[in-house]
């Protein structure tokens, strides 16, 4: 969308020098509309995406969340074609493929290459929709990678409005979803209904990705939703804490990515997925470090020791 | 119907808590297994033995309510199988934790407990005893070394004892379990049997057990359903696990033998229905 390229350009001509006082910095920030619904929206979705991304990585679902975006893509594509706005079109892909996917319930193990085949054939239907609108390159672009800086007035009320009832029915949903990612033959017998409430998790997922989309796009859905949240199960046990400290990477990454962005020429996205990739990274070498650091430290007292400790209680299968 | 369904008098004198009659089941037009008329008194430990697909696991689910009967009568503490029964405790079959799942043992104990409701929960909202009942259950397994790591960082005995009390925490009658020894050493094996029958004599439970190896379970075996060949049998297992007894109710040519020490060994069913997975 042009807007973008104007936005950009207008930053890159009257941003202010950075002053190191982050609350120059940010005032200075916010005195750009753009940047107002950029911070608005993106706090919303990094909320959502935080939370819901927790229960999609402990149900193993990550592909679906990223089959999903691209769907969307071709819905979106598809509605600008036809003259609509490209929300329309991402809501009713992903809530109609999300449903679809649910459906398959547990049996979505092992079907990664029929939703790869499908998602592949999605992109090239958008790709095509795209092409039949013989109009802007940026809005396949913006749908692509992301486009926080050109959100409207409205794409802020519509994510706020969709965060609240993603929100809620993962309250409500907690326990169960929890349950049956274990097992769900267990689920089942003590009286959860397994199919019905996978298909419930991918429908809000749907709207989680709608909303995620408008920030960092199809390509990079990952970021916002599966990163933080495979960082924060490494961080905390506790689904209560990992859910918050999920939501809290989110929130910084994309807080972090807009003010880096504005004092730089390089897009937010770039810096919303660096940051979110550099911290699971860090977190992953230091898991790394601290159990080597357990197993030398283990090995030195078994030398040490006069004796061999007799078996343990139980041991591995 | 198969012969030699009689119960032995030894484990018929207490109210059964599995009672089928005549119960049948298949998928669609196949049927697995038909003609299985037993009782599971209360309080007693029961193998279902037989060869692998054999229809074991469904005898569970049907006991679950997750499956409907073809044909025959199934009750269970004197009612119909209703899915999500309180009443009943459940160790599905090859429960496996991979590394990166990261709940903790404590959390996935407490989903045995209230996991199937909705909302979260938060203080107030649960029972107030929900973390007495997750803390007894966790001890009455021996876990409470490791309760508090994540499950995917478990030994396979540690997930297996966790398992157990997920399955005990709602205070059940029966215990259902689906092959919780497949994936244990033989020195864990005997652990987790120990453990099995000690608390199931404690809160006087029924248990109802699928196996791949009776060997491990005969020291507190009260009753063997043997499921084979689309039929069901039970009885004491000193009844049915002989020669004549298999060959008769199977019409075919089985043998059982036994070794020096005891150790059971079926041949003729499949290659080898039961087996010791080590000396």
């Amino acid at each position: 969308m042009p807007v973008e390229l104007s936005v950009l350009l207008k930053i890159a001509d009257t941003t202010p020098p950075l002053s190191w006082n982050p609350l120059d910095d940010l005032a200075a920030m916010l005195q750009y509309e753009f940047m107002v619904h950029a911070f608005q929206a993106g706090t919303v979705v990094a909320v959502v995406a935080g939370v819901i991304g927790y229960f999609v990585v402990v149900r193993g679902t990550s592909f679906a969340a990223h089959a999903l975006s691209h769907i969307g893509f071709a819905g979106a594509t598809g509605a600008v074609a036809i003259g609509l706005s490209p929300v329309v079109g991402l809501l009713v892909f992903t809530v109609g493929s999300g449903a679809a996917i649910g459906a398959l319930g547990s049996r979505i193990r092992g079907r990664d290459v029929t939703i790869g085949i499908v998602l592949a054939w999605t992109l090239g239907l958008g790709v095509l929709f795209i092409s039949l609108y013989t109009g802007y390159a940026t809005e396949a672009y913006a749908l692509l990678f992301g486009e926080i800086l050109g959100i409207s007035d409205r794409d802020v009320q519509f994510v706020v409005v969709a965060a609240v009832p993603t929100l809620l029915a993962l309250a409500a949903l907690y326990r169960p979803l929890l349950f049956s990612s274990v097992d769900e033959n267990l689920a089942a017998a003590r009286g959860v209904p397994v199919t019905a409430l996978s298909i419930a998790f991918m429908v809000v997922l749907a709207l989680a990705v709608t909303e995620a989309v408008q920030v960092v796009g199809v390509l990079l859905i990952f970021a916002l939703i599966v990163t933080p949240a495979a960082t924060a199960v490494r961080l905390t046990q506790r689904p209560a804490a990992a859910i918050a400290a999920a939501a809290g990477l989110a929130l910084l990454f994309t807080w972090a990515g807009l003010a880096i962005a504005f004092y730089s020429p390089h897009p937010v996205s770039f810096f919303i997925t660096s940051l979110a990739f550099g911290t699971y990274l860090a977190v992953r070498l230091a898991g790394l470090a601290r159990r080597y650091v357990r197993t030398s430290r283990s090995s030195w007292r078994k030398l040490t020791s006069p004796r061999m400790p007799s078996a343990p209680s139980s041991g591995s299968s | 119907m198969a012969a030699g369904v009689q119960v032995s008098p030894l484990t018929v004198a207490g109210p059964a808590a599995v009672a089928a009659a005549g119960l049948a089941v298949g998928y669609g037009a196949r049927t697995i297994w038909s003609g299985a008329t037993f009782s599971v008194p209360a309080g007693a430990f029961a193998a279902v033995l037989g060869p692998n697909g054999a229809g074991k696991s469904t005898l569970l689910r049907l006991l679950l309510g997750l499956q409907q009967p073809a044909a025959g009568g199934l009750e269970v503490l004197g009612r119909r199988p209703r899915r999500g029964s309180p009443l009943i405790g459940y160790v599905p079959q090859g429960v496996t934790f991979d590394a990166e799942f990261s709940i903790r043992g404590a959390d996935f104990v407490g989903l045995g407990l209230d996991g199937h409701r909705w909302g979260m929960p938060l203080p107030g909202w649960t029972r107030a005893d929900r973390g007495e009942a997750i803390a007894a259950a966790i001890e009455a397994v021996g876990a409470q070394a490791y309760a508090g790591r994540p499950m995917g960082q478990l030994s396979g005995g540690e997930q297996q004892r966790l398992l157990l009390a997920q399955a005990l925490v709602g205070r059940p009658r029966i215990l259902l379990l689906d092959e919780p020894l497949s994936n244990l050493d033989v020195r864990n094996q005997a652990a987790i049997v120990g453990l099995i029958g000690e608390v199931a004599r404690v809160g006087g439970l029924t248990v109802v057990m699928v196996a791949h190896d009776v060997n491990p379970l005969l020291p507190l075996l009260d009753l063997v359903v043997y499921v084979a060949r689309g039929r069901v049998a039970a009885g004491a297992p000193g009844e049915i696990i002989t020669s004549e007894s298999l060959s008769r109710i199977y019409s075919a040519p089985v043998e059982v033998i036994r070794d020096r020490r005891g150790r059971v060994f079926v041949v003729g069913l499949d290659e080898e229905v039961a087996h010791p997975h080590a000396g």
